[in-house]
């Protein structure tokens, strides 16, 4: 039997299940929120083109609008200006081979649930290779901290001094891109970074480092708690946009059971 | 002396609502004039440029000399009541629905003898100020007032038919993020306002007005977002059935010009919010209210826009924010037409630049939300259709009727906004 004739077999047998990482596009899901003279990441938003009615009889169909940035999302190198002269760094020039491979996902649920501000640390991930063993090369690495449960102002958790969530420090950016020289980093949250991210040297170390290494970048991701910490697959192809600096996908995982 | 109204009773479902009516709205060009004044609440008649007669009715050639130069002015509104009838049937179906209703003519002191509606707190041969009104076909009448204000004068159903009074009326104001928004839902329920429905974008960022809006009886924050059509539909199907005035205060401004922003991400967003935003609203709550504007005591009056001042005319220092003024600005023309009808009156309330973070680096005088929440409550109870708050937008309007090239070419200067 051919690998992929067995793969569809598992899959309709349910000995490998389809998880789906994402959140629905909804024009209230929260968007990342930056100091208002900047420009800012645009909504969901749909408009009714026609609804089987005197604008189109028989059909009914919507204009949509958003940010590449929008709900649950892809990071492109180019997005920072770190990344802005890997080569092949826009969506649309991303080799199709890299947006489905494996994935391991370190489960920082429980600090997260202690700590809005729960750090990513070197520590953290070398704890978790002890247990799982090396974090292959070429692997997505998925931040899960149950974040995605989270609703309402909860979860950007805006405060005076701006956000507080999750997210890796820059040493474990750079353990990750540089010496396991990781495919890409995603998170449960708005931003691949931590809330407080813009305090780290460098600010945003999960942009900056990642980005800079020619690294991919996918964020409000949901459903990490269903994914094991290693063997799965993750399939996360964004759309084709020319020169695009992200865009918003379906992420899907195959889980074996 | 005039019975103040009762909070009315809860609608009885089996009973019909009744179809909105007007009176006669026919006008010659010459007689709209005093509709123009009376969309702001003056009393002007035609005052002949030659001889110096006031004249009413309008007419295009003077009653004395004949000459054509017929200047509008503002005139003395004083005068007494000479005599008085109240009609008891009509063949006009608005004012049989009304019956009975009280006319009478006014020796004006400046001249003219003047067949108007009278209020009913008005004494037999007294002394009468006189009120040039718009009524619900949104045409210039005159109304004869008591000289002294009489208690809840406001309630006689001949001028509650004409203004646009909060009272025992359901309101929304779209944006509970405006930093108006608190001193204008207070101001509304000082006027009697029963329900303040405030409008209330992105749940999930703080509000740090919440608490003080929550605080004022009758308030309640909803879900809207005039940005996002899905949330006007879903707000109006929750409310819209039972709204009398809509007072959108949503606006998005930055500062810039197009040449000092070099693209187009603000522009869009004032577009979404200054102009969309009031057509989403438009679509989805104006053919409820349409409906609604012969609904009893707490009936559909009127639809409210906080513009800017700058909808008139360009200035530099905001030109994109002008621009999605302008366009929201030729929309509420457009819904005047549209409402028209059913009698539901619009309201533009033109405001002077606000005192609040994104005109920070403009010299005052600037318009603190107390003021915009006078003139909003004051127009309604007026009946108003045009206002202009603050020092920068009367001076602007005086400039625009002055001469509105002028006006462009002193606010076109060549400063790089």
């Amino acid at each position: 039997m051919s690998t992929l004739t067995d793969l569809t077999q598992r899959m309709a047998s349910g000995e490998v299940e389809i998880v789906d990482l994402t959140h629905t596009l909804d024009p209230d899901f929260p968007v990342i929120i930056l100091p208002p003279e900047f420009g800012q990441c645009a909504r969901f938003r749909m408009e009714e083109v026609s609804a089987y009615d005197h604008r189109g009889p028989a059909w009914k169909w919507h204009n949509i609008s958003m940010s590449e940035h929008t709900g649950t999302h892809f990071d492109a190198p180019v997005h920072w200006i770190s990344g802005r002269d890997v080569p092949n760094g826009a969506v649309d020039e991303i080799p199709a081979e890299k947006l489905v491979g494996p994935v391991v996902v370190i489960d920082c649920s429980e600090g997260s649930a202690q700590d809005d501000d729960f750090e990513l640390t070197p520590e953290i991930i070398e704890a978790w290779e002890a247990e799982h063993g090396r974090i292959p090369e070429d692997a997505w690495v998925l931040m899960r901290t149950d974040w995605s449960k989270r609703r309402g102002a909860d979860y950007l958790n805006m405060r005076e001094d701006g956000p507080h969530s999750p997210g890796p420090t820059p040493d474990a950016m750079r353990l990750l891109a540089e010496e396991r020289n990781i495919r890409g980093f995603g998170t449960e949250t708005v931003g691949t970074d931590a809330g407080q991210g813009a305090h780290y040297t460098p600010p945003y170390p999960a942009h900056f480092i990642l980005h800079g290494a020619g690294k991919l970048g996918l964020q409000c991701l949901a459903n990490l708690d269903q994914l094991p910490a290693t063997g799965a697959i993750l399939i996360a192809p964004p759309l084709k946009i020319r020169n695009g600096t992200g865009s918003p996908l379906r992420v899907l995982a195959l889980v074996e059971k | 002396m005039t019975t103040p109204l009762t909070p009315p009773p809860k609608k009885n479902p089996l009973k019909r609502s009744l179809t909105p009516t007007s009176p006669p709205g026919v006008r010659s060009r010459a007689t709209l004039g005093l509709t123009a004044a009376a969309a702001e609440g003056r009393f002007m008649l035609q005052t002949c440029a030659e001889c110096g007669t006031v004249q009413y009715p309008p007419r295009d050639a003077c009653c004395k000399c004949l000459s054509v130069d017929l200047p509008w002015k503002d005139i003395s509104p004083t005068g007494t009541l000479l005599a008085e009838s109240t009609v008891r049937t009509s063949t006009n179906l608005y004012f049989r629905e009304r019956a009975p209703w009280r006319l009478g003519s006014v020796q004006l002191d400046a001249g003219p003898t003047i067949i108007c509606h009278v209020h009913g707190d008005v004494a037999p041969k007294s002394r009468v100020i006189l009120s040039n009104r718009l009524d619900r076909s949104g045409q210039g009448v005159m109304m004869a007032l008591p000289e002294q204000r009489t208690p809840d004068m406001e309630d006689d159903p001949e001028l509650r038919a004409m203004s646009s009074d909060p009272k025992h009326r359901r309101v929304l104001i779209t944006d509970a993020r405006n930093p108006n928004a608190p001193t204008l839902a207070k101001a509304l329920h000082d006027a009697g306002a029963t329900m303040i429905f405030v409008g209330e974008a992105e749940s999930w960022l703080p509000n740090p007005q919440r608490d003080a809006l929550t605080a004022i009886p009758g308030v309640e924050i909803m879900a809207l977002d005039v940005t996002d059509t899905t949330s006007v539909k879903e707000l109006a199907g929750e409310i819209g059935g039972k709204l009398d005035i809509l007072i959108n205060n949503a606006q998005f401004v930055r500062p810039g010009g197009a040449m000092a922003r070099g693209d187009v991400g603000f522009a869009q967003d004032e577009m979404e919010v200054n102009y969309f935003g009031l057509m989403r609203l438009a679509q989805a709550f104006g053919p409820g209210m349409c409906s609604r504007t012969a609904d009893g005591v707490n009936s559909a009056v009127a639809w409210v826009n906080i513009l800017s001042a700058y909808a008139l005319v360009n200035s530099a220092d905001y030109g994109c924010f002008s621009a999605s003024n302008a366009a929201a600005y030729s929309l509420s023309q457009n819904l005047r037409n549209d409402f028209r009808a059913s009698g539901l009156r619009v309201m533009n309330v033109f405001v002077g630049p606000t005192e609040d973070d994104w005109h920070q680096e403009l010299p005052p005088p600037k318009v603190l939300p107390p003021a915009v929440a006078r003139s909003v409550v004051q127009g309604l109870k007026d009946g108003l259709e045009d206002v202009y708050c603050g020092d920068v937008a009367k001076d602007m309007i005086e400039r625009f009727r002055a001469g509105p090239k002028i006006l462009e070419r002193e606010m076109t200067k060549g400063q790089q906004g």
